[in-house]
């Protein structure tokens, strides 16, 4: 279910606005709008739409208009053109009151530099959201009890938050928000000021307490590693506008264009391509009682192969033969292809990592079968294939230094 | 010829004229709060009143400060001006209360406020650099002579210390806590009274200190229309050529404003 969405949204800094939106919609560029109307255009006919329950990850440099944007889904920035639904309901025309009631009930924001009030207590900042609601002193301390237990701040609650560590005044920033039991998270660069260790803790607290909550998070980062690490999907900005949108995996994979690509090259694939988009889906395959060794023989010779995955009914995953054990077979002048079939080698999910089938390459001959849950085989992995991602490298580049280590 | 002061004056003349009953409310109001306030000063006996000034010293500001305010105002008494000095005392912290009135909501607004700011800033500047002795025409001319007509003066020339320094410190408060407390769903005045002005207290502080060292320094002037005080010893120092009064009127008013300074000081340095 759709639980935020952005259609045509563009924001405009600057003195002429009217005349900006015209040539906004003329499809004139920034550089061209800036000459003519000295506007800024920090968002360009942005269209989201981002899901309920989900982990949204917007990623861009900074200028990218990633921040402008995620302001305008609380309204800190006015949307000059295009309109924001939040559940059903057009946040761009809400009255003030209306305003109001949406800050305080429904959405919470966490800052880059954390924005908590230096002369308060770590509780009474976490609390700081329920006593703007005017919920009662014991009530909201209550409240803020709670979240100070999910954010693991136990302890601290009389402590002054400029006495903390950025770590734990983030925390406090993430209990604050999490106090006002928002259905949306915003979280602006949340964890890009602290240092990278503690990040690292961050973020995987938060997907740990994302596993439990289940909120719609926007999350804000200029750090792709951090979006790929946390986000279900990501949106890639530049120059105020969505240039891609997609999953993790997708970005990696099937990156838009030659901007996303760069952003990509840096990032440690192995932990985030899967088999899934490495396999080859259609297999040459082996079918018991069906392939006998003379047509498993022209098989392999015609695609100088050594090894097969054998199915059985319904594609069940049996095992694999081995070119020598058909050669055996053929010699005995057997037509039973049973008796040679490997059935102790590896195989994998379509999720798993390359990261995590690097060790299995050992035990593979050419190829790593790819199950499902049921055990059907949906396709293979070639052995190169998943050196290529762990490299970076070509297969052409890959055969170069195979060639040169020979040679040597 | 351009005869500026040809309007000026009708202008002034036009609101005597016109505002005569105002005036006299205004009279009437600050001169029995003024009155009223001397009138406590005076009845507090003057030993309690010391040992009660250097404990406040002691407490905002430490033990060396205490003993020279003790030292100081024993002085004072020593030399016969504590009647005086109880109603220079008098009149500043009252001008200083109606400066701090209008000053810090002045303040608040221009902080708040780009377009008010760009309007009040030149006039603040104009109230600080105009020669204060101008002041006394009009408060003369508005309230005849005496302890009032100081006040008036005093407040015009020692306001904008208190709006620049409450201006100063609104805009001081971080942009990322104010935008934090608005995502909240903060109102314009939560916003104002749980985050700006707490956050702002230390600077607005600074300017309430400013504000009473000039209406020290603008008391003493006011006393060439009557206003009375230690001014008056040093305007008789120097009308009658007495030096050596004039010297100790100058000391007296100096004692008293090292009090006030680190007095007040200590209350900006609170954590």
């Amino acid at each position: 279910m759709t639980k935020i969405e952005i259609k045509n949204l563009s924001i405009l800094f600057g003195p002429e606005k009217s005349k900006a939106k015209k040539m906004i919609k003329q499809g004139k560029s920034k550089q061209e709008i800036l000459k003519e109307t000295g506007c800024t255009v920090a968002v360009r006919n942005a269209n989201l739409e981002i899901k309920e329950g989900e982990m949204f990850v917007i990623m861009g440099l900074s200028g990218s208009g990633k921040s402008t944007l995620v302001r305008c889904i609380n309204r800190l920035n006015e949307p000059s053109m295009g309109e924001i639904w939040l559940s059903g309901r057009n946040i761009t025309s809400l009255s003030d009151k209306e305003l109001l009631q949406i800050r305080r009930k429904e959405m919470a924001m966490v800052f880059q530099h954390f924005g908590l009030l230096p002369h308060r207590t770590v509780l009474s900042n976490i609390a700081f959201g329920l006593e703007l609601q005017g919920v009662s002193k014991e009530e909201r301390e209550k409240k803020a009890h709670e979240s100070i237990a999910i954010v693991g701040l136990k302890g601290y609650e009389n402590q002054r938050v400029d006495e903390l560590s950025g770590g734990m005044q983030q925390r406090v920033g993430l209990a604050r928000a999490l106090a006002n039991n928002p259905e949306v998270l915003l979280m602006d660069e949340a964890f890009s000021a602290l240092d990278p260790l503690i990040r690292e803790q961050m973020q995987d607290e938060l997907l740990d307490l994302q596993e439990k909550m289940k909120r719609t998070i926007v999350f804000i980062t200029h750090d792709l590693d951090e979006a790929i690490k946390l986000g279900d999907r990501i949106a890639i900005m530049k120059d105020g506008e969505v240039v891609q949108v997609g999953t993790p995996e997708e970005i990696l994979t099937d990156p838009a264009n030659d901007y996303v690509t760069r952003f990509t090259e840096s990032v440690d694939r192995g932990r985030v391509v899967t088999a899934s988009s490495i396999m080859l889906s259609q297999p040459i395959v082996v079918r018991i009682r069906k392939d006998g060794p003379e047509a498993i023989i022209r098989k392999m010779r015609e695609r100088h192969l050594y090894a097969l995955p054998v199915i059985g009914t319904d594609d069940q995953f049996l095992g694999e033969i081995r070119l020598k054990d058909v050669l055996r077979l053929r010699k005995e002048g057997t037509r039973d292809i049973g008796s040679i079939v490997v059935k102790e080698v590896p195989s994998v999910l379509e999720n798993t990592t390359v990261e995590d089938m690097l060790p299995l390459l050992p035990k593979v001959q050419q190829a790593l079968p790819v199950v499902d849950e049921n055990n059907r085989l949906k396709g293979v992995v070639s052995t190169s294939a998943i050196i290529i991602e762990m490299t970076g490298k070509d297969q052409k580049e890959i055969e170069e230094i195979i060639q040169n280590a020979i040679d040597l | 010829m351009i005869n500026i002061g040809k309007y000026i004056e009708i202008a002034i003349n036009w609101l005597t004229e016109n505002f005569a009953g105002l005036f006299d409310v205004i009279n009437n109001i600050v001169g029995g709060f003024i009155d009223g306030f001397q009138g406590i000063l005076m009845w507090i006996p003057f030993y309690l009143m010391i040992a009660g000034i250097a404990a406040l010293a002691w407490w905002k500001a430490g033990k060396g400060t205490a003993v020279l305010t003790l030292l100081g105002l024993l002085l004072i008494w020593g030399m016969g001006f504590w009647v005086q000095t109880m109603q220079t005392v008098a009149l500043v912290l009252s001008s200083t209360i109606i400066a701090l009135l209008f000053g810090v909501p002045l303040g608040i607004w221009t902080g708040r406020n780009d377009k008010a700011a760009k309007v009040i800033r030149p006039v603040l500047d104009l109230m600080q650099t105009m020669p204060a002795f101008v002041y006394l025409i009009p408060a003369v001319l508005f309230f005849g002579l005496g302890p009032v007509p100081g006040a008036f003066a005093t407040v015009i020339f020692a306001m904008p210390p208190v709006v620049r320094l409450t201006d100063l410190g609104i805009r001081q408060v971080p942009d990322d806590i104010v935008e934090a407390t608005r995502s909240f769903g903060a109102t314009s005045g939560q916003l104002l009274f749980k985050v700006q002005l707490p956050l702002a207290l230390p600077t607005i502080m600074a300017g309430v200190n400013q504000t009473i060292m000039m209406a020290l320094s603008m008391v003493v002037i006011a006393a060439m229309i009557s206003a009375g005080g230690l001014g008056e010893i040093v305007l008789k120092g120097i009308t009658q050529m007495k030096i050596g009064l004039g010297f100790e009127g100058g000391i007296a008013v100096v004692i008293l404003a090292i009090v006030l300074d680190r007095i007040t000081q200590g209350f900006v340095r609170r954590k």
